[in-house]
């Protein structure tokens, strides 16, 4: 029993109470507020005031372009490093040791002159150590009978006439065909002793390089962040805000007013729209402003594919979030949605390195489509005609993702 | 009971097309069964316009899924009903909604936002209510205005959250536990709130479990248990069937034998409760008087003895034997 109980003569007191009271008259209508701007607002403040939300969606992209610019900036090519095996230092022998060791390091200075290749002389065992871990591309084995040493150049640098000995000299390639490195470095390493041994070119030719701004890495990066970001945005936006309204019964609430469901849904698109603007921006003036990577396509059309990607993904959160009620849950199946498209969509890298069966399905996910369209926009300059089956294929996302989440949406 | 007449300025006339004008809610045979239990069996009420109405009962005894069947979040299984001459589903709950102010138990307004822009927020989905500054002042929250909902004190964010049921300035309040887990002083301040809108000529539903805030607010209470209504009445009509003004509680080292201690000349009933005999009396001063000779006759000493006056905290134990807080 409470302490707090009112002796019962109040409780009689409580029939006798003047019909009250100042402050009950009715109200006019003073102010009439726009329910849907106002859930709008009631979006935006919440956003702004959520400071780990403003960084996922403005710092970490930009810190993530930074970093991912930065590691594969566009550096002078490095010099693939090719190991050339020196068996003297397992046989005992000395003075076949030292004309062995002598015919390395020799071998190893004729790929060292080639430019891009860097020989070293290494003991069998530490050549292999190092082609298993990839240090080296490329091991050389020679084969030479003891005594014979070639000279492989003269002091002047032209090449030497062939093998002065006139023994055979085998060269053996170690090389694994899956690394790209390594097959480069088997065709540098061999052109460089075919020559160093007096092969003759039979003509002449000469290389003229260009670097090309648009086909960098960082070129391919930053429109598959925005688009990365948009996806994260749009998806965590909605379905934290949606499934932690639900958790903490904010959504009965509301569902007890005669506020118009659709309103309530739609001030979450608005909301969306508001921010998406600075989220690009936010990613685009970065990469310019530091990596110098330019939009050759329309502001305008980015604008489009970013507006349309961005309700695309709302549309899908919305999906993912109209059933879960604790944030655990949410969270479990957002990465569950989201994680096969940061590997599949060719954010980071080329979706085409997928198998041939997977690259229907993969270029089916929306995510795929909007790094595509903002990659077609924004490196090739391509105009909305010639995107218009991916900004088709966002939309179609988004649209069924919305009308289905409105169905099964759970208020309670 | 005085019923309150609508206030005459009101922008709603205060009954429209019920088909009782007096009628706020009416259900007959309620019923609301879960899996595995029914929450609602077989519930009946009516709600008089201008009155406030209490549902009193322990947790679980079915007030939250009562209220908020009549609020419309939750569809009834059996029985029939009607809110202010409605029925839910009939194809105008929109405009209904308009008329209704709800506070549910479990809401937890958005943090980040503040209390004027939560109030602005529920404000603009009626189409008339009252003014936003006048419901911050009528919920006392003025020095809190821009003050973020999650630094406020549970005190401050219940009385927010009346303050978002009474900004449609509703014919029909509802409130689901307003006081629960409040320190004495918020109740009292949430008490003065709901007294404010009542006097207005509002009508209200409130659920508790405090008996004595069904005591002070409620001009009817209707008892509640495992789903059912089992007492209906003012608050003394409902005290006054214990047959009994006070209640005398006392504990001794010995045995007494409660048949005879209800024979005693101004005492219409006991019963024990752990070591402790608790006697109704209507006459108190012939009681005590009886009660301490019978004591003495018995060669018993006396260790402790309180009176107070009848609750409806002991209508309940006398009706359910269990005490509300029990469970």
């Amino acid at each position: 029993m409470s302490k707090l109980e009112p002796p019962i003569a109040d409780v009689n007191a409580s029939y006798e109470r003047e019909p009250q009271q100042p402050g009950w008259s009715p109200a006019g209508q003073q102010h009439r507020y726009n329910p849907l701007v106002q859930l709008t607002l009631a979006r935006i403040r919440e956003f702004v005031r959520e400071p780990e939300a403003l960084f996922w969606v403005f710092v970490f992209p930009v810190l993530l372009a930074f970093v991912l610019g930065i590691a594969f900036r566009n550096t002078a090519p490095q010099k693939l490093r090719i190991a050339v095996e020196d068996r003297a230092a397992q046989s005992g022998e000395a003075g076949a040791a030292t004309g062995a060791q002598d015919l390395a390091s020799r071998v190893a200075q004729a790929i060292s002159s080639s430019p891009g290749l860097t020989g070293v002389v290494l003991t069998p065992a530490e050549a292999a150590t190092e082609f298993r871990t990839g240090k080296v591309e490329l091991v050389v084995q020679v084969d030479s009978a003891a005594g014979s040493v070639p000279n492989p150049q003269s002091p002047d640098g032209s090449p030497h006439p062939a093998g002065t000995t006139g023994t055979a000299t085998n060269f053996e390639y170690r090389f694994d065909p899956t690394r790209p490195e390594s097959t480069t470095a088997k065709l540098s390493v061999d052109d460089a002793l075919q020559r160093a041994f007096g092969r003759r070119d039979v003509v002449e030719t000469r290389d003229q390089t260009v670097i090309e701004p648009g086909a960098r890495y960082i070129d391919f990066l930053i429109p598959g962040l925005i688009g990365l970001n948009l996806m994260g945005s749009g998806m965590w936006g909605l379905g934290f805000a949606l499934v932690q309204a639900r958790n903490r019964k904010l959504l009965k609430r509301l569902a007890a007013t005669p506020m118009r469901r659709s309103h309530f849904l739609l001030s979450f698109m608005i909301s969306r729209l508001v921010f998406l603007s600075f989220e690009v921006a936010a990613v685009v003036i970065f990469g310019w402003a530091v990596f110098g990577v330019a939009v050759h396509g329309s502001i305008v059309t980015v604008g489009i594919v970013a507006l349309i990607g961005s309700l695309s993904f709302a549309g899908v959160g919305l999906l993912v979030a109209s059933r879960p009620k604790t944030i655990e849950g949410v969270s479990g199946m957002m990465n569950l949605v989201m994680l096969p498209m940061w590997l599949l969509s060719g954010t980071f890298f080329s979706y085409s390195r997928f198998p041939d069966f997977l690259q229907p399905a993969i270029k089916a996910l929306p995510l795929t489509a909007l790094n595509d369209a903002l990659r077609a926009v924004m490196n090739e300059g391509a105009p909305l005609r010639s995107i218009w089956v991916g900004v088709a294929v966002l939309a179609a996302w988004g649209l069924v993702s919305f009308a289905v989440a409105l169905k099964i949406f759970r208020w309670q | 009971m005085d019923v309150k007449t609508a206030n005459p300025s009101s922008p709603f006339p205060r009954s429209s097309n019920s088909s009782d004008p007096q009628v706020a809610v009416r259900c007959t045979g309620l019923i609301k069964r879960y899996a595995d239990v029914t929450a609602v069996d077989g519930l009946n009420l009516e709600v008089e316009l201008g009155e406030c109405f209490g549902l009193l009962g322990p947790n679980g005894a079915g007030k939250t899924t009562t209220i908020e069947i009549l609020e419309g979040l939750t569809p009834a299984d059996g029985g029939s009903l009607e809110v202010l001459g409605q029925t839910w589903g009939a194809g105008d709950d929109h405009a209904l909604r308009q008329r209704l102010g709800v506070q549910l138990q479990e809401t937890q307004l958005a943090d980040k936002l503040t209390v004027e822009e939560t109030i602005r927020l529920f404000r603009s989905f009626y189409a008339r209510g009252r003014d936003v500054d006048q419901v911050i002042e009528t919920v006392a929250l003025e020095e809190k205005r821009r003050a973020r909902v999650g630094k406020l004190s549970g005190g401050q964010k219940q009385r927010l959250a009346v303050a978002c049921s009474l900004v449609s300035d509703p014919d029909l309040l509802f409130l689901d536990e307003p006081t629960t887990g409040l320190d004495p002083q918020a109740r009292l301040k949430l008490w003065e709130i709901v007294e404010a809108f009542r006097g207005g000529g509002g009508t209200i539903l409130l659920t508790t479990h405090y008996m004595e805030e069904a005591a002070r607010l409620c001009d009817r209470v209707a008892i509640m248990d495992h789903g059912r209504v089992i007492s209906m009445g003012t608050p003394a009509e409902l005290i006054r069937t214990l047959g009994a003004d006070q209640i005398v509680e006392f504990r001794v080292n010995g045995e007494l034998d409660p048949a005879s201690l209800s024979r005693l000349p101004g005492v219409s009933g006991s019963r024990t409760r752990g070591a402790d005999y608790l006697l109704s009396v209507s006459d108190a001063g012939a009681a005590l008087h009886a009660l301490l000779a019978e004591i003495e006759r018995l060669g018993a000493k006396l260790d402790a003895l309180t009176t107070h006056q009848a609750t409806l905290e002991d209508v309940f134990v006398s009706l359910t034997g269990r005490t509300l807080r029990d469970e």
